[in-house]
C-alpha cells in the first residue's frame, strides 16, 4: 500500500473501528475483547512496513486537506518519535485488552469499555502522529475527553465521577492553554505544520512572544503530564479501573505531555526560559512525588506517585537541554512505559486477589502468588533502579547528565545531590512496594484469600517483566535501534556519541546509584519513625483544595448567572444599552478627527419650529405615557415632523411611506388599546427612573453626536451608478423606486417576505385568543351605545373607491415619480381599515376576500416569480426589462417588468396589514361573544 | 441646520430607550416607534441633508443621494411589521398572563 495513505488509514481505522465492541458485546464479553484486540493488531499491520524507513531516519508525511483556509490540514507524520510511541500505545494497549478482559468483573459485557480504550487509543496515535499542530491539538482534547470517560468507567461511583471531573478540568483546562500557545506558535512560524515549525526554532526563540507562548504550551505540557502543581488529578484517577490505570499512567495519557516536550523540542528549547521553567518544574516534581509516594498506604496510590515522580524526572531531563539528556529522557519514557504497566497490572493482580490495596492489611503474599510476586519485584527493581533492569540504564544517564552540568558552574553540586536524593526516595518507595506487599508478615483481615490469578491474566506482566530484563541486560541489541530513531527525531540533528551498555566502570554515576540503594534501603529500615513523623505534617491535599475551589468557582458563576439573568427583560435590556454605550464610547474616543470639517448649513425658522415641536411632543409622550391615549396622539405628532423632514430634504417618497405607515400604526395602536389595561400603574422607583434616564440621555447624546459627526465629515457616495442607470438601465426616473424594485430588488424580496410572515404570526398569536373587553374606558365613562356612528360610515363608503384610485395612481407612477407598491399598498390599507372602523369587523369582513393568506403567497409569487422569470431568458435571478406601450387616449406609457415585482410588494403590504387588523377585529368579535 | 437634525436625532433617541425601559408592554412599543424614528431619521442623514434635489431623474437637476432613501423606505416598512408583531405579542402576552408587565410570567 502507499506509505501516505497507510499512515492516515491507521487512524482512521482506529477512529471508526471504535464502536465495534460495541456493536458486537450482545455475542458475548470475549467478542468485544477479540474486535479491540483487532483493531489494534490491524492498526499494527499498517504500521509495520512503514517501520524500515522510518528506521533509517525517513520522515513518512501524509496530507490532505480539511480546513486548509484555516491552516488546519489532515496531516500526519511518521518519524522514529512518533514510531516509539506508537508502538508502544499499540503494543501496552494489546496486553491491556488482554489484560481488562480478566480484570474486570464478569458481568460487565465489556464493549463500553473496548470502545472508550480504542477511542482512546485512537486519540492518542492522533496525536503522536499528526503533523499539523492544530490536529494535534484535537487529538489531544479527544484524549482529555476519552480518559475522562474511562477514570469515570464506574458510573455508579462517585468517587469515579470526581475522580474523572478533575481529571477532565485539569487536562482539558490545560489542553485551551495549549491551543492558545499553539495558535501562537503557528503564528509566530507562519505554519502550523512541524516540518516547518521544526525548522524554524532560531526565528521563534527570537520572537517577542516567545514567551507567552512558552508558557502556555508548557501549562498544557504540565497539567497532562501531571507536574506540580497539576499533580493532583493523578492519583485522584487511580479510581478507574486498574487496566486504564497501566494504559494511561504508563504509556499514553500522561507521556502525551512529554511526548509535546520531545515533539517541539527544536522549536522551542535552547532558551534560559525553557531551562528554568522545565527543569524546575521537574525536579520539584521529581522529589515531591517521590516524597509523597513513600507515605502511601495504598499501594495503587504510591504507583501513582511514583508516576509523577518519573514524569518529573523525564520533564526535567528535556529541561537539562543537552543532548545527551534528551536521548536520556526518551528512553526513561520508553523505560517507565514497560515497568510501570507491568506494576500497575501486577497491583491490579493483588488487588483483584486480596480485595483491598491496604498495604497494613496486604502483607506476605509471596506465599500465596510467588509467580506474580516474583514478577512485581522484578519490574519495581526496575523503578527503583537496580541493574541489569531497563529503569538502572536511563537513571544512570540521568546521573550522568546531572554531573557536571554546564548552566550549574559554582553549584556543580546542587544537581547531583538532588539527583541522589530523588534516587534514595525511589528505592525507598520501590522497597516499601516489594516489602510490605509480598513480605513483612502475614495478610490481615483480608476478604477473601489470595492466589495466583488466571493463566492468560498474568501474560502481559510477564511479557513486560520479560522486557524489563531483556532491554536492561542486552540494551545495545534489543533497544538501541529504536532510541537511536527516536531520539534523532527528537533532536532533529545528528546523535552524540553514547553507548548503551550495563557496565561503564566506576565512574561518579555508579556510585551515585549506590549511595541511592543504600539511601533508600536505609530510609525504608527507619520508616516508622518517618510515618510518625509524616503523620504529624499538616497534610495538604491538592484535589480537596481543587475541589473547594471548583465548588466556589460553580457558587460565584450561579450567582453571576443569576444577576445577569433573573428574568427581567428590562434588565438584560438595559444591560445591553449599557454594553453599546461603552462599545460606542470606546470607539469615540479611540478615533480619529475628521480631516476638514464641511461647512454646515444654516437652520431657518420652519426647521426651529419644527424640532421645538417634535421636542415638546416627545417630552409629553415620555412624560405622559401612562395616560396612553395621550401618548398616541403626541406619537403620531412626532411622525408627522418626520415626515415633513423627509419632504425638505428631499425624499418624497419617505414623506409619502411615512405619512401611510403612521396612519395604519396609529390605528393599529388604537385597536389594542382597547384590551390593554387603560393605564400604566407607577411602578418604577426613583434608582430605575434615575437609571434608565441615565442610559436614555447617554445613548441620546451618543447618537446625536455620531450623527452630528457624520454630517460634519466629507461625503462620499457610491450611489453615482444608480443614477446614472437608473433611466437607462431600469426604465424608471424614480431612482428610489428602481432601487427598490430593480437594483436591489432582492433585498426588497426578502423585506416583503419578512412581511409576510408578520402577517402569519398575526394568525398564529391571535387565532382563537379570548380576551376580556373593558366595560369603561381609563376614565370610568361607558362606551358609546351607538358603536358605528352613521355618519363616520357614509362618509367612508364614497371615500373607499376614491382611495384606491388613488392608490391605483401611485402605484402606477412609482416607477417614474414619487410613490410605488409599498406606498400604494399602505394607501389602500388605510382606505379598506377606515370601512373596518366605520362600519364594524362584520360589515367589512363580509366583504372582503376571506383568504387573504392567499394574496399574501400571490404578491410573494409575483415578486419571486418574475425574478425567476428572468432565468428562462438566460439572466440571473431578477434581471428586468422594460419598453413603451401606446395607449389609446393616455399615449406613451413605459412599463417594465420589475412592475410585476411591485405589485407582488403591493399585494403583500395589503394582505398583511388587512390580516392584522383583521385578526384583531376578530378578536373583539370573539370577546364579545364570550361577554 | 445639521446640528438641528442632531439634536432631533438625539431627543427621539433619548426618549425612546427611557420608553423601552418601562416594565409595560405599551410604553415598550411607543419607546420601539421613537427609536425607529431616529434610526431612519439617522440613515436617512447619513445621504446628507440636501433641499430639492429629489432623485428623480430629470434634465439638468441635482440629485441627493437616493440609496439610504431607498433603505429607509424598506425599514419604515418593516418597522410597521415589527410594531404589529410586537402589539399582538403584547395582546397574547396579556391573555396568557393577564397582565401587561413585560417580564409577565405564564399564568400558573
Amino acid at each position: 500500500m502507499h506509505t501516505e495513505s497507510s499512515l492516515t488509514a491507521i487512524i482512521l481505522l482506529a477512529l471508526c473501528a471504535s464502536p465495534l465492541p460495541l456493536l458486537l458485546q450482545h455475542h458475548g464479553r470475549g467478542y468485544a475483547a477479540l474486535a479491540a484486540a483487532l483493531v489494534m493488531s490491524a492498526c499494527l499491520v499498517l504500521l509495520a512496513p512503514l517501520v524500515p524507513a522510518v528506521m533509517d531516519g525517513t520522515t513518512l508525511l501524509a496530507n490532505t486537506g480539511w480546513l486548509p483556509d484555516w491552516g488546519l490540514m489532515l496531516s500526519f507524520r511518521l518519524d522514529g518519535l512518533g514510531l516509539m510511541f506508537s508502538l508502544l500505545i499499540l503494543g501496552i494497549g494489546l496486553l491491556v485488552t488482554l489484560y481488562a478482559y480478566y480484570y474486570l468483573d464478569v458481568h460487565d459485557r465489556l464493549g463500553r469499555f473496548y470502545t472508550l480504550l480504542l477511542l482512546f487509543m485512537a486519540s492518542m496515535l492522533g496525536v503522536v502522529l499528526s503533523e499539523n499542530l492544530l490536529l494535534l491539538v484535537v487529538f489531544w482534547e479527544l484524549t482529555s475527553l476519552a480518559s475522562f470517560l474511562l477514570i469515570s468507567y464506574k458510573r455508579d461511583s462517585y468517587e469515579s465521577r470526581l475522580s474523572g471531573r478533575i481529571a477532565l478540568a485539569v487536562t482539558g483546562g490545560g489542553g485551551l492553554a495549549l491551543f492558545a500557545g499553539i495558535l501562537l506558535l503557528g503564528h509566530i512560524a507562519g505554519s502550523y505544520e512541524l516540518s516547518v515549525v521544526l525548522a524554524t526554532g532560531e526565528q521563534i526563540r527570537a520572537h517577542a512572544l516567545y514567551a507567552p507562548m512558552l508558557i502556555l504550551v508548557l501549562l498544557g505540557v504540565f497539567t497532562k503530564s501531571a507536574q506540580f502543581p497539576f499533580h493532583f488529578w493523578l492519583p485522584q484517577a487511580m479510581a478507574a479501573p486498574t487496566p486504564v490505570s497501566a494504559y494511561l499512567h504508563s504509556a499514553t495519557m500522561v507521556k502525551a505531555g512529554v511526548f509535546l516536550l520531545a515533539r517541539l523540542y527544536p522549536a522551542l528549547a535552547g532558551s534560559e526560559l525553557w531551562f528554568w521553567l522545565v527543569s524546575g518544574t521537574g525536579a520539584i516534581t521529581l522529589v515531591y512525588a517521590a516524597y509523597l509516594a513513600f507515605y502511601r498506604y495504598d499501594f495503587k496510590g504510591l504507583l501513582a506517585y511514583s508516576t509523577i515522580s518519573h514524569l518529573g524526572l523525564i520533564t526535567l531531563l528535556f529541561g537539562l537541554d543537552t543532548p545527551l539528556s534528551v536521548v536520556a529522557a526518551v528512553f526513561h519514557i520508553i523505560n517507565h512505559a514497560i515497568f510501570k504497566a507491568s506494576l500497575f497490572m501486577a497491583a491490579g493482580i493483588v488487588d483483584h486477589e486480596c480485595g483491598t490495596r491496604d498495604m497494613r492489611r496486604v502483607n506476605g503474599l509471596f506465599k500465596f502468588m510467588p509467580i506474580t510476586a516474583t514478577l512485581a519485584i522484578v519490574a519495581a527493581g526496575s523503578m527503583a533502579g537496580v541493574p541489569l533492569l531497563n529503569g538502572f540504564l536511563s537513571k544512570e544517564m540521568f546521573f550522568a547528565e546531572t554531573v557536571g552540568h554546564p548552566v550549574f558552574d559554582e553549584m556543580s553540586w546542587l544537581l547531583p545531590t538532588f539527583a541522589t536524593l530523588a534516587g534514595i526516595l525511589a528505592v525507598a518507595y520501590s522497597s516499601r512496594f516489594i516489602h510490605d506487599v509480598f513480605f513483612n508478615g502475614d495478610p490481615v483481615n483480608l476478604p477473601r484469600k489470595p492466589h495466583e490469578p488466571p493463566r492468560w491474566m498474568r501474560a502481559p506482566v510477564e511479557v513486560l517483566v520479560a522486557m524489563c530484563l531483556l532491554v536492561g541486560i542486552f540494551p545495545q541489541w534489543s533497544i538501541a535501534p529504536i532510541l537511536h530513531a527516536a531520539a534523532g527525531a527528537v533532536l532533529q540533528q545528528p546523535l552524540p556519541e553514547f553507548h548503551l551498555a550495563v557496565w561503564h566502570g566506576f565512574n561518579a554515576p555508579f556510585m551515585m546509584s549506590l549511595v541511592a540503594l543504600a539511601g533508600g534501603i536505609a530510609l525504608y529500615a527507619i520508616r516508622h519513625r518517618l510515618y510518625a513523623l509524616y503523620d504529624r505534617l499538616p497534610s495538604i491535599h491538592a484535589s480537596i483544595v481543587f475541589e473547594r475551589g471548583y465548588e466556589k468557582m460553580v457558587v460565584a458563576a450561579r450567582s453571576l448567572a443569576a444577576w445577569m439573568d433573573n428574568g427581567s427583560l428590562q434588565r438584560y435590556l438595559a444591560l445591553f444599552i449599557a454594553f453599546v454605550l461603552a462599545l460606542g464610547g470606546w470607539a469615540w474616543w479611540t478615533a480619529s478627527a475628521a480631516a476638514l470639517p464641511v461647512v454646515t448649513q444654516p437652520a431657518d425658522a420652519a426647521a426651529i419650529v419644527a424640532v421645538l415641536m417634535l421636542a415638546l411632543a416627545a417630552s409629553v409622550v415620555v412624560a405622559r405615557h401612562r395616560q396612553r391615549l395621550t401618548a398616541i396622539v403626541f406619537t403620531s405628532v412626532i411622525g408627522l415632523i418626520v415626515a415633513l423632514i423627509f419632504v425638505r430634504f428631499s425624499a418624497p417618497d419617505l414623506a409619502l411611506t411615512q405619512l401611510a405607515v403612521e396612519v395604519v400604526t396609529i390605528v393599529l395602536l388604537l385597536l389594542a388599546l382597547y384590551y390593554l389595561p387603560p393605564t400604566s400603574p407607577a411602578e418604577d422607583g426613583m434608582p430605575r427612573i434615575t437609571r434608565d434616564a441615565l442610559l436614555a440621555v447617554a445613548a441620546g447624546t451618543g447618537l446625536g453626536a455620531v450623527t452630528y459627526a457624520m454630517l460634519t465629515s466629507p461625503f462620499d457616495t457610491i450611489s453615482g451608478f444608480y443614477l446614472a442607470q437608473s433611466l437607462p438601465g431600469g426604465g424608471g426616473s424614480n431612482v428610489v423606486n428602481v432601487i427598490l424594485v430593480d437594483f436591489r430588488g432582492f433585498d426588497t424580496l426578502g423585506e416583503i417576505t419578512v412581511l409576510a410572515m408578520v402577517g402569519l404570526a398575526a394568525h398564529a398569536l391571535l387565532d382563537q385568543l379570548v380576551l376580556k373587553a373593558p366595560l369603561r374606558d381609563g376614565d370610568g365613562r361607558t362606551w358609546v351605545s351607538e358603536r358605528h356612528p352613521l355618519f363616520l360610515q357614509m362618509l367612508m363608503r364614497p371615500l373607499l373607491p376614491l382611495a384606491l384610485m388613488v392608490s391605483v395612481y401611485i402605484f402606477l407612477r412609482g416607477h417614474n415619480l414619487p410613490g410605488g407598491g409599498f406606498v400604494a399598498g399602505l394607501v389602500t390599507g388605510v382606505a379598506l381599515i377606515l370601512q373596518y372602523l366605520a362600519s364594524g369587523i362584520g360589515f367589512a369582513s363580509a366583504r372582503l376576500p376571506q383568504r387573504l393568506p392567499l394574496f399574501l403567497a400571490a404578491g410573494l409569487a409575483c415578486a419571486g416569480g418574475i425574478g425567476a422569470a428572468s432565468w428562462a431568458f438566460g439572466f440571473p435571478f431578477l434581471t428586468t426589462t422594460h419598453g413603451h406601450i401606446a395607449l389609446p387616449l393616455i399615449g406613451d406609457i413605459e412599463l417594465a417588468s420589475a412592475m410585476i415585482f411591485d405589485l407582488g410588494v403591493y399585494l403583500v403590504v395589503v394582505s398583511v396589514v388587512l390580516m392584522v387588523l383583521a385578526e384583531l377585529g376578530k378578536l373583539s368579535v370573539h370577546s364579545e361573544e364570550k361577554i | 441646520m445639521e446640528a438641528l437634525i442632531s439634536i432631533a436625532i438625539g431627543l427621539l433617541t433619548a426618549c425612546g430607550v427611557f420608553l423601552m425601559l418601562r416594565a409595560r408592554t405599551f410604553p415598550l412599543i411607543l419607546g420601539l416607534t421613537l427609536l425607529s424614528y431616529a434610526v431612519n431619521l439617522f440613515l436617512f442623514a447619513s445621504g446628507r441633508l440636501r433641499m430639492d434635489a429629489p432623485p428623480l431623474i430629470r434634465d439638468g437637476a441635482s440629485y441627493t443621494d437616493p440609496l439610504p432613501q431607498a433603505l429607509v423606505l424598506t425599514a419604515i416598512v418593516i418597522g410597521f411589521g415589527m410594531t404589529a408583531y410586537l402589539v399582538m405579542l403584547a395582546l397574547r402576552a396579556l391573555a396568557e398572563s393577564g397582565d401587561d408587565s413585560v417580564d409577565a410570567r405564564e399564568k400558573t
